[in-house]
């Protein structure tokens, strides 16, 4: 076991996987020399060097493109896309190109790669690189999405999405970099396709992804000790593949469910599996779902208005607690 | 503007003489590549009319020359990158007629047993890595492909075709910027028929020659050639392709051509000036062609033959496609993923 920062794992994933299989590569702007604009890929340059380890101009189509071009002739690679804010100006790839081919041929092409992105508020960036957008890659059909929050996740995350044979989208929490965590030594392989119930309790499922986990864990914990309601909290980890069982598990348990969502309101995350609990585990509810998101508006700069939109503890603790009257 | 370019390119490169580089063989199959795209294309257009091709066409009557001087100086492992307008460069690595019409006629023996349709045309096993209808979209994925032969050392070249239109979309600048800082074994190749959908290219556009005024721009040659003669077609490729075996990084060239019909079947081309359409018709890549063969005299007889060769062979895979069943419907829900199937919950 090693402390390691989730910063300092998303070095140790790439490397791990590329002294595995020659056939990864990694790309994206300034992530080679410069070790990344979050210093997350710092000696991947050095351990792997120029050939495998790329600078790119500032063309995010010209990454995500080549990026696919690899992928569908044998190489696996990784590719960067700083913040996520910018899959706007290279969502043809991620909306048409990956998750079609394969479909459109019928079978003929493949496409084996990963975008890792740094997602999400905390920054005060503002508006346009400080969104949370895993949404609007989990309704793309061919996709898989992934969001880690824990150092030992980034690891096993990247590697499960690094071997996998179609393209996963990896989100990095930007505001989770400087988080520490205990870390197995040796290899790490995770699934695809699994969440994992953090914290055990009997009165309410709290579902939550990257950031928000950390923060559901310390509301579970004052819900506990300053109104004895027992939470349950689910860290969804993989939205695409979804892991319905263990959150249908949970609800049958507890009979309550509360999803906290760093994505804006509309077409969140939550919004889908609350349906699916609603579809298929209704009789299990012993009251209405409630989704604890940001509200849909654009993320503002200045802390004290950031920190007031992004769930809270305090938020997630007073919203509990209201629903179940405690 | 538009079309006085044309005009300037034609002048272009007329080799000729007996015993040149290109010899009896080659030009006999530059010219049945252009005879198959043709009949093929043009029996589309006839099944369209009979409303047997359904969705939409994008046919390469008059660009035959592009597609088959391209395809003639591949090797087999070269990779073919192309556009929603495919049909031609699809028909020129080899694949069957049948599968191609079988495809445009949405049925169960099309390329992609109609998943995918006309703007989609993909056969690995010929090389053709896809047809995308996301204009501008290929040309980074045709960099990728090609950092995968320069990092493997494989020998292979990509080659990506798109239209004059394409050449103003960020991904166009992005990637010629990308392969040309990266020296990637790929080739770009612009099929200028004058025309963006359905407006001259020259009034949406800063220079003359729209691929080929932006290469300096890239530290690229610039390029500009008849794209009607198969000759110089396939002389450009060779030059081309020779570069980037070589290691010495990307090529952008720009053939000057003209699509007979419209844009896509919905397009009668009427914002053509009168006049326009019958003077490239003069210049018809297959006219041209079949003057070419024989100024090396080749005799009329071969030309006759493979004429009637093509024509059976289109009357027949016309044939197998009428009689083909539509796509069965368990493929409905396959190859989503890479495990066959579509499933994004346990």
């Amino acid at each position: 076991m090693a402390e390691l920062t989730y910063r300092d794992a998303v070095a140790r994933g790439i490397a791990q996987e590329m002294a595995r299989d020659p056939d990864v590569v990694f790309l994206g702007e300034d992530v080679a020399k410069a070790g990344g604009v979050f210093k997350a890929t710092v000696g991947l340059y050095d351990q792997f060097g120029p050939l495998r380890v790329r600078d790119t101009p500032i063309s995010e189509q010209a990454i995500l493109g080549a990026a696919m071009g690899a992928a569908m002739t044998g190489l696996k690679p990784i590719a960067e896309i700083m913040f996520s804010d910018f899959f706007a100006v290279c969502f043809d790839y991620i909306a048409n190109e990956f998750p079609k081919s394969r479909y459109m041929s019928n079978g003929q092409t493949k496409c084996p790669l990963v975008v890792r992105t740094g997602n999400g508020a905390g920054s005060r960036f503002g508006a346009q690189h400080s969104q949370s957008v895993e949404n609007w890659c989990m309704m793309i059909p061919g996709l898989k999405v992934v969001a880690p929050s824990t150092p030992t996740d980034v690891i096993g995350l990247m590697a499960a999405a690094v071997r996998d044979p179609d393209p996963v989208i990896f989100f990095e929490h930007k505001s989770l970099y400087p988080m520490k965590g205990e870390v197995p030594d040796g290899e790490i392989v995770d699934a695809l396709g699994t969440a994992r119930t953090v914290r055990t309790g009997t009165d309410a499922t709290i579902l939550a992804l990257a950031l928000m986990v950390p923060r559901a864990l310390e509301a579970a914990e004052r819900l506990k000790v300053e109104h004895g309601v027992d939470c349950e909290v689910v860290d969804v980890r993989s939205l695409v593949p979804l892991d319905t069982q263990t959150i249908l598990g949970s609800v049958g348990r507890t009979h309550r469910l509360f999803t906290v969502e760093e994505n804006p309101r509309l077409c969140g995350w939550g919004a889908e599996i609350v349906s699916i609990v609603a579809d298929e585990a209704f009789y299990d509810l012993d009251g209405p779902p409630v989704r604890i998101t940001t509200p849909h508006i654009p993320l503002p700069a200045a802390d004290i208005l950031e920190d007031m939109v992004l769930p809270t503890v305090e938020r997630i603790v007073e919203r509990v607690q209201r629903s179940l009257g405690a | 503007m538009a079309s006085k370019a044309g005009h300037a390119a034609v002048s272009m490169d007329r080799r000729g003489g007996i015993n040149d580089d290109i010899g009896e063989e080659k030009r006999l199959e530059l010219y049945r590549l252009q005879v198959v795209i043709r009949e093929a294309e043009q029996r589309a257009f006839d099944l369209f009319l009979q409303n047997l091709v359904k969705g939409t066409s994008h046919l390469s009557l008059g660009q035959e020359a592009v597609a088959a001087g391209f395809a003639a100086a591949m090797q087999p492992k070269d990779l073919s990158f192309c556009t929603y307008r495919g049909h031609a460069h699809t028909l020129a690595r080899g694949v069957p007629v049948e599968a191609v019409l079988g495809e445009l006629m949405q049925r169960d023996n099309g390329l992609m047993r109609g998943k995918g349709g006309s703007m989609h045309l993909t056969s690995e096993p010929h090389g053709v890595m896809g047809s995308y209808a996301i204009i501008g979209a290929h040309l980074p994925i045709a960099c990728g492909a090609a950092w995968r032969a320069q990092y493997k050392g494989d020998k292979d070249v990509s080659v990506c075709f798109f239209g004059d239109g394409t050449t103003n979309i960020g991904a166009f600048h992005e990637a010629l910027n990308f392969a040309a800082v990266w020296k990637l074994p790929v080739v770009f190749v612009c099929e200028n028929n004058l025309y963006m959908e359905y407006t001259p290219i020259g009034d949406v556009t800063a220079v003359q020659h729209p691929a080929a005024d932006r290469a300096a721009s890239y530290g690229l040659e610039r390029i500009v050639i008849d794209g009607n003669d198969a000759d110089a077609v396939y002389r450009a490729a060779q030059t081309a392709f020779a570069k980037a075996r070589a290691g010495h990084g990307p090529s952008l060239i720009e053939c000057m051509t003209y699509r007979h019909s419209g844009h896509s079947r919905a397009d009668p081309a009427k914002y053509r000036p009168e006049g326009e359409l019958e003077k490239w018709k003069e210049r018809d890549p297959i006219k041209i062609y079949r003057e070419r063969l024989k100024q090396f005299g080749i005799g009329d007889d071969q030309v006759a033959k493979i004429d009637a060769d093509v024509r059976r062979i289109v009357d027949e895979a016309t044939e197998a496609c009428k009689a083909a069943p539509p796509p069965s419907t368990d493929i409905l829900f396959t190859d989503v993923y890479a495990d066959g199937g579509w499933a994004w919950r346990n």
